[in-house]
Parts: structure tokens; sequence; C-alpha cells
């Protein structure tokens, strides 16, 4: 019997890519011959304690020393997966982000006098004045400039980045205001906007409401 | 499986990092351990197997993602061990072969502190015993070994990963086979 031949079927077995018909022959052969027995025997043992080895674990910091070894991934992904996963601070900031914009440019673009139009006001210069002895009906705005108020004013004086001279005759009935300060500014316009859904708001209700509105509107600032 | 890892996968490509670690947690064990069975060093081992997770993570892009991950994954791993151990160590590690102590580490010198019982002793040595049998063999049979009996992988697929035609896949398992068994048959 050629004992290379069954050498070569004893590989051929442990691949499991024998044929039946050789297996037949092989297992017959083994049962006779003792040499190829201990072989075959030799090979199974070897292979089993090999496999035995096989159950090791990788250390229990494997993956976090793989992941802080890996090339920074682009800051783009970051944000994005952040957005995705905060869709409402998403857009809550971008909405912050808008307005703050948009206010911080009006407050710069403005740097000149501007002033509510009424027919008695006398404007000079940088001043704005309310001549003594006159009455100014509704409300004064003044940006970028100084009022002197000699006379009286029916309405509220507000002064956005400037500054007000009250004579002793002078009188105001609403309230004065002044605005300065950049975030002044930005408060200035959340209120002002607050006020317009409110007013948006009540004017929706119809008139039924209309006397609330009057008692509300001068203490909503 | 093979759905979560493509999807994994994809999210990586699309830039995301995180998605990574789990395709790291799912074949952390494997990877380790292919490295470790082949250079017979745990220090080695880590190192090689980091490598391999870090290489196939910058080469994410040359993936076919319509291949299987873990094929080009072991691929990656299997040459660097195979580079690892043709370069001439470098390193000193406490768990590599004293020279000519014939199987001594430095940790047989470094005396236990705790005595182990006869049994998990006589376990320890013989692993012990068989991966020392392992790294005797030649680098290519070592490879085909480790890759058929303890990643317990097909024919077919460790063909794939040695880009290696079957026919020489599987004599140089029958030859490996046939050096563990003089090696071995005495344990």
């Amino acid at each position: 019997m050629n004992h290379e031949k069954m050498i070569a079927y004893m590989h051929e077995y442990l691949d499991e890519e024998i044929s039946a018909e050789d297996e037949k022959e092989l297992k017959e052969h083994l049962q006779q011959c003792k040499e190829c027995f201990t072989h075959f025997h030799e090979l199974e043992k070897s292979m089993a304690l090999v496999k035995s080895i096989a159950h090791i674990q990788a250390p229990s910091d494997f993956t976090a020393n793989v992941m802080s070894k890996l090339p920074k991934e682009k800051k783009k992904v970051g944000l994005q997966r952040w957005f995705r996963h905060h869709p409402l601070l998403t857009a809550a900031s971008l909405f912050m982000v808008l307005m703050m914009g948009s206010l911080v440019s009006t407050w710069n673009a403005e740097q000149d006098l501007s002033v509510s139009k009424q027919p008695n006001l006398i404007v000079r210069n940088d001043t704005v004045i309310v001549p003594e002895g006159e009455v100014v009906t509704g409300d004064i705005v003044v940006r970028n400039g100084t009022i002197r108020i000699e006379g009286q004013v029916e309405g509220n004086v507000t002064i956005i980045n400037g500054e007000k001279y009250m004579a002793s005759a002078g009188e105001v009935t609403g309230e004065i205001k002044e605005v300065n300060a950049i975030f002044e500014w930005i408060w200035y316009h959340l209120k002002s906007g607050a006020r317009e859904i409110v007013n948006l708001f009540n004017d929706e209700k119809g008139e039924e409401q209309s006397l609330d509105v009057a008692v509300f509107h001068p203490y909503i600032y | 499986m093979e759905a979560i890892i493509k999807k994994r996968i994809k999210q990586v490509l699309k830039g995301d990092q995180d998605a990574y670690a789990e395709i790291v947690e799912i074949f952390k064990d494997k990877i380790f351990q292919l490295c470790y069975r082949m250079l017979g060093n745990r220090h080695e081992a880590e190192d090689m197997a980091q490598e391999a997770f870090i290489r196939a993570y910058v080469n994410i892009t040359s993936f076919n993602i319509n291949l299987k991950f873990s094929t080009w994954l072991y691929r990656i791993a299997t040459n660097l061990c195979i580079d690892r151990i043709r370069k001439k160590k470098p390193d000193f590690y406490l768990d590599a072969e004293v020279a000519g102590t014939d199987g001594l580490t430095m940790y047989s010198q470094v005396p236990a502190e705790t005595t182990l019982p006869e049994e998990e002793v006589e376990s320890i040595e013989l692993q012990d015993t068989i991966q020392r049998e392992i790294s005797k063999l030649p680098e290519k049979y070592r490879t085909v070994i480790v890759l058929k009996y303890i990643e317990e992988l097909s024919l077919n697929e460790i063909s794939e990963i040695l880009d290696m035609p079957l026919g020489t896949v599987k004599t140089r398992i029958h030859r490996g086979r046939e050096a563990l068994r003089q090696q071995l048959r005495n344990v």
C-alpha cells in the first residue's frame, strides 16, 4: 500500500475535501496499518492542541486606544452629527445667530441723527428740542442725538445712543428711555418685537378686548 | 452581521468616526488573537492589531464595499504581522524569549508573587508550549495554520486573504500540519 498516498488522503480528510470513496479506502487502511494510524492520530492531536488555545481576548481598553490614535475627523462632520442629534437647539441657535446679526448690523448702520416726525419739534445740529410752551403729542424717538425737553410731551420718549436734557418746565407724560449699549439696543428690539406680537394678537381678538389693550399697552415695556 | 458592518462602513465613509468604534469592537478579539498567535507576544500583538485597525480606517476609501470587510481586515493584519516577523525584532519585551534559554521568557525570571493551582500552571505551561511550537513554524506555514485553526477560516477565505491560489494554501497547510505533528506529538 502506498504510504504517501495515504498521507495525502489524511490531509484531504482534515480539509474535509476527501471523496467518499477515498475516505473509505483510508479508513480501511488505518485499521490495518499501525504506522499510518499513529501518523493520523498525531495529526489530529496536534491540530486539536492548536485549536485549544484559540480563545484569547483583546485588552479591555483596546477599542479606546485605537479610537484615540485615529486621525482627527473633519470638524464639519462633528458639527453635522451634533446638529442631527440636537434639532431643536440647532433651530434655536440658528435663529439667535440671524437675529443678532441683523440687530448688530442695524446698530452699526445708523450713525446719523434721526427723529420721529412731529411738526413742532425743532432740530438744531445734533439736538432735538421740544420748545418751551409747546405740547408735542405722540411718542418721540431720537437716534444718535441729544434731546432737550423744555416743553411738554404727551407720550413716551426714547433716546437711542444719545443724551437727554430736561428743563425744569419740561414734562413727559409717558416714559423716558435711554438705549446706549448694544445689548440694551437688542433688548429694546426684543421688547418692541414682543409688543408688536401682542398687538397683533389683540387685534385679532377684535374689539371686545380693546379696553384691556388700553390698560395693557403702557405697561408692556 | 454583515449588513450592520456595511452600514457602519458607509457611515465611516461619510466621515463619522464614531461608527468605526463599533467595527473595532466586532473584530478586535479576532484580530488581536491572530496577531498574538503569529507573533507570540502580547505587546507586539497589541501594537500590530491596533495598527491594522488604524490602517483599515485610513484606507477605508480603497475598500470595495461589495467585498467582505473581514477578509480585507485580515489581509491588512496578516501582512503587518508577516512584515514584523521578517524584520529583526528591535524591541525588547518582557515576554519575549531570552536568547539561548530555549523557551525561557523574562517572566520566568521574575519571581511569581502568587502561587497558582497546579492545574492552572499545567494549563498555562501547555498553552505556552503550543504557542512556542507555532512560533517555530516558518512564517508562511504559521500564517495558514493560524488562519485555519485559530481563526477557523475556510480555505477559500484564506486564499482570498493571502491573495494566493487555493492549491498553494492547501499545500502550505499540509506542510504546516506535518511540521506541527512532529513538534507536538510528544506533548
